[in-house]
């Protein structure tokens, strides 16, 4: 496409709220990482290394 | 918009990923009816038999909220047409043009997908496939399909809005019970009249958009029929959680106090039919109508908090 051929010049408005949608999809991604490790601790309980060899 | 305006806006934001801002994508999530959902699925969740962890059960409440948010961005979606010709909803994300149709459509289905999925993972796989049931009960059945085509649209499409303590209840027990389908059923006839009064109130916003709604199909006569008919069904079901042992005698005062005036209200609608004074009752009636849900979920809770700690 033409356009893209010459580069989209972004507004300065544009520039902010990417940057802001950015960053709430990597506190999102992050937010489930620490979700997943919490419940899976959670699931496992305390005695998980306590079990007969 | 225009159908070019519209083709350019969105293959503009092919390139630029949108102009809409994080607090639009929230927007497109409806936090006031979310914010109603947290709190219903949380006494839901509360009331339930049994414990669940408290990390647990907090992430059973974040995924019914994000389920909940899904539905309000896959309904807005779907929607944009008759959002846009009514003064009510003229300025939500896609008819003012923040957030294109697609993005939103995009946006509803990764949350749907994403809340049950987790729902069904972190908690439990009943609680997860009854949330899905409530998205596209919500998306489907009432957005698609009853919303344009029957004047009953939020008596059936009401029911998804009754769901949420059902699904928390069913996080904790992995089931559903009679107890928790009395919560359903408070919120289920509670809707007919709440909206209702609404509609009655805003009837031209309605008709202008060609949405069904009672008043504009069967007319404010036969509108206010049923108003008090379900009012009359609701205040009892109301006192239903002490009637079946599961609150206590604050709870079964106050309830059927509070379905009293309800009733009284409901009756003031009926009675008066023309004018200003009509009006006033069905804003006091609608006004009433949020106060008398909450009222009777904070009680439920409150006793249960309270016999938690002295037992």
């Amino acid at each position: 496409m033409a356009e893209n051929e010459q580069g989209i010049k972004l507004t300065a408005e544009q520039e902010k709220k990417r940057r802001s949608r950015s960053l709430a999809i990597a506190g999102v991604l992050i937010g489930l990482v620490v979700l997943f490790y919490i419940v899976t601790i959670v699931k496992l309980g305390p005695d998980i290394m306590n079990r007969p060899l | 918009m225009s159908l070019a305006e519209r083709h350019d806006m969105m293959e503009n934001a092919a390139w630029t990923g949108g102009d809409g801002s994080v607090g639009d994508y929230i927007a497109l999530m409806k936090p006031r009816v979310m914010s109603l959902v947290i709190f219903t699925a949380f006494v839901g969740l509360m009331l339930a038999p049994g414990s669940v962890h408290p990390v647990i059960g907090a992430v059973a409440i974040l995924c019914i909220a994000i389920g909940a948010g899904a539905s309000g961005a896959l309904n807005m979606w779907y929607d944009a047409d008759i959002d846009e010709v009514m003064s009510r909803t003229r300025k939500r994300p896609i008819p003012s043009g923040k957030i294109t149709p697609e993005e939103a459509l995009a946006f509803g289905m990764t949350l749907s997908i994403g809340s049950v999925v987790t729902l069904g993972l972190l908690v439990n796989w009943f609680a997860g496939a009854f949330l899905a049931f409530t998205i596209f009960f919500y998306a489907v059945i009432y957005t698609m399909w009853l919303k344009r085509s029957t004047p009953q649209n939020i008596v059936i499409g009401g029911a998804a809005g009754a769901f949420p303590p059902m699904i928390g209840w069913a996080s904790v027990t992995g089931t559903v019970s009679l107890e928790s389908f009395v919560l359903f059923l408070i919120i289920f006839m509670w809707t007919p009249p709440h909206f209702w009064a609404l509609a009655l109130f805003k009837k031209g916003d309605y008709e202008t958009a060609g949405v069904p709604m009672l008043p504009n199909v069967a007319g404010e006569m036969n509108t206010r029929h049923q108003i008090l008919a379900y009012s009359i069904i609701l205040a009892p079901v109301g006192v239903a959680p002490y009637i079946m042992g599961y609150a206590g005698l604050a709870y079964g005062i106050a309830s059927a106090l509070l379905g009293l005036v309800f009733l009284v209200l409901a009756l003031d609608v009926w009675r008066k039919r023309e004018g200003t004074p009509a009006q006033k009752a069905c804003l006091k009636l609608f006004k009433f109508s949020i106060f008398y849900l909450f009222a009777l979920f904070a009680l439920l809770l409150g006793e249960n908090l309270v016999t938690g700690v002295m037992a």
